[in-house]
């Protein structure tokens, strides 16, 4: 699951949930899949999004990124080939980038034109996927697992408003 | 024909047997690219700009593939594991939700440019469980899918409907719900080729999109009356010239004795006679 369908899901089908948002996020896996770069679409979603909300969830999954083994293998790989691809680019930035202070808190003002801005939010996005781990409800604490990068949000009977 | 709905719901249906189907059979393949593209073009989205969109009953991303051809981010939403596994199996672009669509959609307000379905309402409208209310299902879908739908945007249904009450009832749900727009039939004469759309608008009733297969089909009918009358435009003067003449071509017509027409037919006698 992208931080993107994070960033838009609520669990307001949950009977007597009213707003349901943010989930929050427990990641047990993170994976890195590349995806091509789509700068009218970034510019056009970010309005829509919920900036603090994406700022958080970032934080969050990045502090299990950094405990990976795909992270430190594919740093090893950087590090051996010293080509600079654009995806090992992206993946020493998030390293770099990796406690957070980076990406403020507060969305900048000009970011349409900032195309390393652009390319830093699709990247957390769009790349970042969590492969393993769980949505909690805000208002229930019911667990939406996450598995093999999709979350489940079948309900049972009773839950069903 | 059976129908799929009526073997098993559609999370047991779609097992790992049936997923595989729609990664190896050409057959099925294409008839489900076909009817997406046509649902992208009933979406009528803006050219030109990425639009999200949301795929009801993705499967195994099929549809998705086809947003995805034109550009658009997706995501997809599917009942079934086994045919979510397959999409992820064949590495499609947009993420992947496991839901039932008939408990609604959990979006965010505003967040998608439009929504389509390829063959997946038929399943809302049966009962799979005691709990199953195929009418409150649907109204639950088509009011929060209204709400995650952005201003303007469109939602499109191709779905198979079973009889004429299966259609009212998706089409008067989805009404309920406050859609606009309706059911559009592609190819109404032919049974192989008919399919039915439910095209959805919010914020205003726009004029539907014409129907494929529709050209021709109106019968040419022109009731006798007139057809009388479409040489002329009004009944002829009486004792006229014109309407002596005719009266005499009727009689000659009849095969009864006529004078033959000259310069003095149907003129008036001078005062001097």
């Amino acid at each position: 699951m992208k931080l993107l369908t994070h960033n838009l899901l609520s669990s307001k089908c949950l009977k007597g949930v009213k707003v349901g948002y943010p989930l929050r996020i427990v990641a047990k896996d993170v994976k890195i899949s590349e995806s091509e770069f789509n700068k009218e679409f970034v510019k056009k979603i970010i309005p829509k999004l919920d900036w603090k909300v994406f700022v958080n969830a970032a934080v969050q999954v990045r502090s299990t990124y950094d405990c990976t083994n795909v992270v430190t293998q594919e740093f090893n790989l950087y590090q051996s080939t010293t080509i600079l691809t654009g995806f090992t680019k992206c993946l020493f930035f998030l390293f770099q980038i990796g406690h957070g202070n980076d990406l403020s808190d507060e969305l900048i003002d000009d970011y349409e034109d900032d195309e390393e801005y652009l390319k830093k939010v699709h990247h957390l996005l769009m790349e970042v996927e969590i492969i393993n781990g769980e949505l909690i409800c805000p208002e229930t604490e019911r667990v939406f697992p996450i598995s093999s990068g999709i979350p489940n949000l079948l309900l049972n009977e009773n839950e069903v408003s | 024909m059976s129908r799929p709905e009526h073997l098993a719901p559609p999370e047991i249906f779609y097992n790992d047997d049936e997923a595989r189907k729609y990664t190896q059979n050409s057959r099925m393949i294409n008839i489900q690219l076909e009817m997406a593209e046509r649902c992208m073009e009933l979406l009528m989205l803006p050219e030109d700009e990425p639009c999200l969109l949301l795929d009801l009953g993705c499967g195994s991303g099929l549809s998705g593939s086809v947003a995805e051809d034109s550009g658009h981010i997706w995501f997809g939403m599917d009942i079934s594991d086994s045919m979510l596994k397959v999409a992820k199996e064949r590495e499609v672009e947009g993420d992947l939700l496991l839901g039932d669509i008939g408990d609604g959609v959990p979006f965010q307000p505003g967040t998608f440019d439009g929504a389509y379905s390829v063959s997946t309402l038929q399943w809302l409208c049966n009962a799979d469980k005691s709990s199953h209310k195929p009418a409150k299902r649907l109204y639950t879908l088509f009011s929060t899918l209204l709400a995650c739908l952005g201003r303007n945007a469109r939602a499109v249904f191709q779905f198979y409907p079973e009889n004429v009450h299966q259609t009212d009832l998706v089409v008067s749900q989805a009404r309920k719900a406050g859609f606009f727009g309706g059911l559009l039939v592609d190819f109404p004469d032919s049974t192989k080729a008919k399919k039915y759309f439910l095209v959805l608008m919010t914020g205003g009733a726009m004029p539907m999109p014409p129907a494929l297969g529709t050209e021709n089909t109106q019968i040419n009918y022109t009731s006798k009356r007139e057809k009388m009358t479409k040489g002329r435009a009004t009944k002829l003067v009486k004792k006229s010239r014109e309407w002596i003449l005719e009266k005499k071509e009727r009689r000659r017509r009849q095969g009864r004795t006529t004078r033959e027409d000259t310069k003095y037919t149907g003129r008036s006698r001078s005062g001097r006679f």
